[in-house]
């Protein structure tokens, strides 16, 4: 027989103000199975609390409904007393007499009756509810990080800083990320490459960190605390264990013209390369698509220079297995092709670059050492304009977001720009200056004030190329409210910054949420704004939005103490709300299967003493089922229910309405 | 024989008459009958879209209407503003069930949207694929031109399907031709336009500036698709030359005049004996 305990919360005036509590309070305890009904001012308080327990202990109480806020908000508060009380915690439920009623309504009396139908919906379902425990799954103490930049190395310094270990992964053959290739950082304008490569090689020896550069991620599977990850290694061409980086191969290579992906292509690398002299680790590979060896069969010059005979033209990809317990994704961004802009030359213009190619030629270790010259024709140019919101908050061609950092680096180009070319003029095209953050808008105003950067609020309509190579920008300036032209040498595009390319298939891979524009999506944009909704899976950095380097490095830290808290423990407590299949009725139509987004649910053999196959049935692994329901709605035989959900007590919450 | 819709508007009964001759000797080259919509009426591209909005959408709907009722499914507006304005209506009238039926009662005409518009890029490029482009002779061979779109023939949301700030329509009928398209800046720069009679100064302005980026990137001449462009290029070539702008002497040519060039058409058939700057000099065996 159900003995209920009801206990109804004015959550200060939020509930008390459009519901009459003890009205609800007195037409609960009336319901049939239910033993006490009670309001009180602040449930979740100590008193409150401690109400609760006294009756569990003293009525003998089977089932709880409070009728409060959210479940969000206070669940496990008040599932946590009755735990104290004894009181199995999967037998309390809520009844959101807040969310779902007090804050929606201000007819009182209409209020107060939706608030007894909430309360008695949920009595019927507690009455139903049966004792659920925790389900425990062992931890595999290692995690994964996918992405060799800031936020990857950020992430998995702290996370072996704390005693874990870590496999960092990064598709390119050197660690570093975009950061690597920066001049200077805004706000303090200090060398990136000073700030950065220190942690590097930190990352590099650390005894912790096994890092896996020139690597991807090819499968994942399993779940949280046991991820199993196949990771390709590509074939480098060149054995790292007799490399001593001694760089004789990359002088006598002699395909000399290939485009450097790391100074945006302004400048050249060789075929067999590391992608900057900082590189972590310093041992060249081979690009495959360039070599002449490779792709001639002949040539021969690296192997032939070689001191260590490292080089191995024979080398081939390689897949191996690993085992995790928790994965950061920390994928990181790239510059939006602004090639759809036909009003800023379509991409064909040569001295119309992008922001990289600015740090490239800003960056001492870039193609110039560090003189602002331009591509075309290698003089220094004596009026740059820049362009911001270049494919950020432009629907109709680019994206509808702002893309964050580029107010900033906008500011810091100009003003780099200033301090190397004397005499030259600067000139910003804004909408808005949106310097939000920690001395930012210090550093506009000094850019402005101090080194004369003109900004001029307004779109630039066109740029083309006059017969003497200067650039001719025309645009509006709508504070004076009439139009600009302004003849110039180079022109600067802060394109959006948009995912990188291959990231959906990442995120499909892993069972990860993404947005519209390809950016990660959080489980909760203000609450866990460093988890995914996939349990184990965690993310830093410009894979989840637009980030400058102090947010990033603070997110990759958030990532790694979440990573170091999952793995405070040998096994894993996870809520017991998962899917159950009943193999007595189960026919093995895989319907489920194929619809479950979390791979969840496998063939199951039921087989006789001797291990022969009776039946094939459908099963639940407890530990990838995320309680989402949507195999209960595909099950053709009406075999799966919902532990915490079940058809009954759903069927009892909407029958007792009528 | 391929069947077309034709709709002339006021332009190609005027000023743009060599823009008519040369679109119909074309089509009779590549086999293709235009048949002029009976009973067409004015597009409304003059005042009627500056001062009602009602009646800048009956007017074009009128003549989709009869376009429908008269069998065309396929309707050519050479002219750039007629075909904006065509154009331009048949997708605002997808969009709205309800402007359709008021249309309707308005008009005493019934239209169901089966009528497809082509403008002149549009179709010449169909003739090309369709034919013609094997019976174009190589006289024009490096003839450098310049593909000018100005702003009708560029852009118009669902109106024009090539890039509106950077379009490629006019370079592949060009290059057909064995003409090269030169690379230049001012391919959809505003002409003047419409101030031709009442701000005749914006308009040498506008259009000097055309034409001197046309010549700095070695034109020799421009190809253009919408009358009033050309009128405004060629008619007052002299008048600019005359205010001290500059010593212009670029013949402008419709692309149907260029192409019906290099389909071996005389040059009179084509109307270029009507042009303003001496445009015969370009006809093959002339130069």
């Amino acid at each position: 027989m159900a003995r209920v305990g009801v206990f109804i919360c004015h959550c200060g005036e939020n509930i008390g103000r459009s519901v009459d509590c003890a009205a609800v309070a007195a037409a609960a305890a009336k319901m049939p199975g239910v033993v006490v009904g009670v309001d009180y001012k602040y449930m979740c308080s100590d008193p409150g609390q401690q109400m609760i327990k006294q009756a569990i202990q003293e009525k003998k109480l089977t089932g709880v409904i409070v009728g409060a806020c959210s479940p969000r908000m206070h669940e496990t508060t008040f599932r946590r007393a009755a735990a104290e009380a004894g009181l199995n915690p999967y037998l309390l439920e809520m009844a959101n007499l807040r969310e779902h009623c007090s804050w929606v309504h201000q007819d009182r009396e209409a209020a107060t009756a939706k608030a007894i139908d909430l309360v008695r919906v949920m009595v019927e379902k507690v009455k139903r509810n049966r004792r659920l425990f925790p389900i425990r799954v062992p931890v595999e103490p290692t995690a994964l990080v996918i992405g060799g930049g800031i936020a990857g190395i950020q992430a998995a310094l702290d996370i072996a800083n704390g005693g874990k270990k870590v496999i960092l992964v990064e598709k390119s053959p050197s660690l570093g990320g975009h950061m690597a290739r920066l001049s200077e950082t805004f706000p303090t304008l200090d060398c990136s490459q000073c700030i950065l490569t220190p942690r590097m090689v930190e990352a590099a020896s650390h005894p912790n960190i096994t890092l896996m550069t020139y690597c991807e991620v090819e499968a994942v599977e399993g779940f949280v605390g046991n991820f199993d990850v196949t990771v390709r290694k590509k074939a480098r061409f060149v054995d790292p264990t007799k490399c001593t980086g001694c760089g004789s191969c990359y002088q006598k290579c002699p395909a000399k013209k290939i485009p450097s992906e790391f100074d945006a292509r302004l400048g050249n690398r060789t075929a067999i390369y590391t992608p900057f002299p900082q590189a972590v680790p310093n041992k060249p590979v081979i690009d495959a698509e360039h070599c002449i060896m490779l792709t001639k069969g002949k040539c021969g010059a690296c192997a032939k220079v070689c001191p260590r005979g490292a080089i191995n033209y024979k080398d081939q990809d390689e897949h191996v297995k690993i085992k995790v317990g928790a994965i950061v994704l920390a994928t990181g961004f790239e510059l939006w092709d602004h090639s759809a802009y036909g009003e800023y030359g379509a991409g064909r213009l040569k001295d119309v670059i992008d922001g990289f190619q600015f740090e490239r030629l800003a960056s001492a270790s870039g193609p110039t050492g560090g003189e602002i010259r331009r591509p075309s024709d290698g003089t220094a140019p004596q009026t740059v304009v820049f362009i911001k919101c270049c494919g950020s908050r432009d629907e109709k061609i680019g994206k509808s977001y702002c893309s964050k950092i580029c107010c900033m680096y906008i500011a810091k180009h100009a003003m780099l720009y200033k301090h190397k070319v004397h005499g030259g003029r600067a000139v910003v095209f804004y909408m808005d200056i949106r310097a939000a953050g920690k001395g930012y808008d210090e550093f506009v105003r000094r850019a402005i004030e101090e080194d004369g950067v003109e900004y001029v609020r307004g779109r630039v309509s066109r740029v083309y190329r006059r017969a003497d190579g200067k650039l001719i920008v025309r645009g509006a300036d709508t504070l004076a409210g009439q139009p600009v032209t302004i003849e110039a040498d180079m022109v600067v595009l802060a394109d959006a910054i948009v995912p990188r390319q291959g990231a959906e298939s990442l995120a499909q891979m892993l069972g990860v949420a993404y947005d519209t524009n390809g950016f990660y999506s959080e489980a909760h944009p203000k609450l866990r704004p460093v988890e995914t909704a996939t349990a184990g899976v965690f993310l830093a950095g410009a894979c989840q939005a637009p980030k400058d380097i102090p947010d990033t490095v603070a997110q990759a830290g958030a990532a790694a103490a979440k990573v170091l808290g999952l793995f405070a423990n040998p096994e894993l407590e996870r809520e017991p709300v998962v899917a159950r299949v009943n193999q007595v009725t189960c026919v093995h139509c895989r319907a489920c299967i194929n619809a479950c987004p979390y791979h969840a649910i496998e063939d199951f053999d039921i087989t006789d003493s001797k291990g022969n196959v009776l039946r094939t049935v459908a099963r639940v692994n407890e530990g990838l089922c995320q309680g989402c329901g949507t195999c209960v709605a595909v099950c053709r035989s009406n075999s799966i229910d919902l532990d915490g959900f079940t058809d009954e007590q759903i069927y009892a919450e909407i029958e007792t309405l009528e | 024989m391929t069947l077309i819709g034709y709709y002339p508007g006021c332009s190609l009964h005027g000023t743009g008459r060599e823009l008519d001759q040369s679109i119909r000797a074309l089509s009779e080259v590549a086999g293709v009958e235009l048949k002029e919509i009976e009973d067409w009426n004015c597009c409304g591209a003059t005042a009627a879209h500056c001062l009602s909005h009602d009646l800048a959408v009956a007017l074009p709907y009128r003549c989709l209407a009869l376009a429908e009722q008269q069998g065309m499914k396929e309707v050519l507006a050479p002219c750039a503003a007629c075909f904006s304005r065509l154009k331009g209506t048949a997708v605002r009238l997808e969009r709205s069930a309800e402007l359709m039926a008021r249309m309707k009662e308005l008009t005493g005409h019934d239209f169901h949207g089966g009528v497809k518009l082509l403008n002149i890029i549009e179709y010449i490029n169909f003739l090309l694929a369709h034919g013609l482009k094997e019976k174009l002779n190589p006289a024009l061979t490096g003839l450098k031109v310049a593909p000018y779109y100005g702003c009708l023939l560029a852009r118009g949301e669902d109106v024009i399907t090539d890039n509106a700030e950077h379009p490629t329509g006019m370079e592949a009928a060009i290059r057909a031709t064995g003409a090269e398209p030169v690379e230049w800046n001012f391919a959809v720069e505003c002409c003047g336009g419409g101030f031709s009679m009442s701000k005749t100064e914006a308009v040498l302005d506008l259009s000097h500036a055309i034409l001197a980026d046309a010549e700095a990137a070695g034109a020799q001449l421009i190809v253009a698709g919408c009358p009033m462009c050309h009128s405004n290029l060629d008619m007052r070539q002299q008048t600019i030359n005359a205010a001290g702008m500059g010593n212009h002497d670029l013949p402008i040519l419709y692309l149907s005049e260029l192409v019906g060039l290099a389909a071996g058409l005389d040059p009179a058939r084509l109307g270029l004996d009507r042009h303003f700057v001496d445009a015969m000099r370009l006809a093959p065996g002339r130069a």
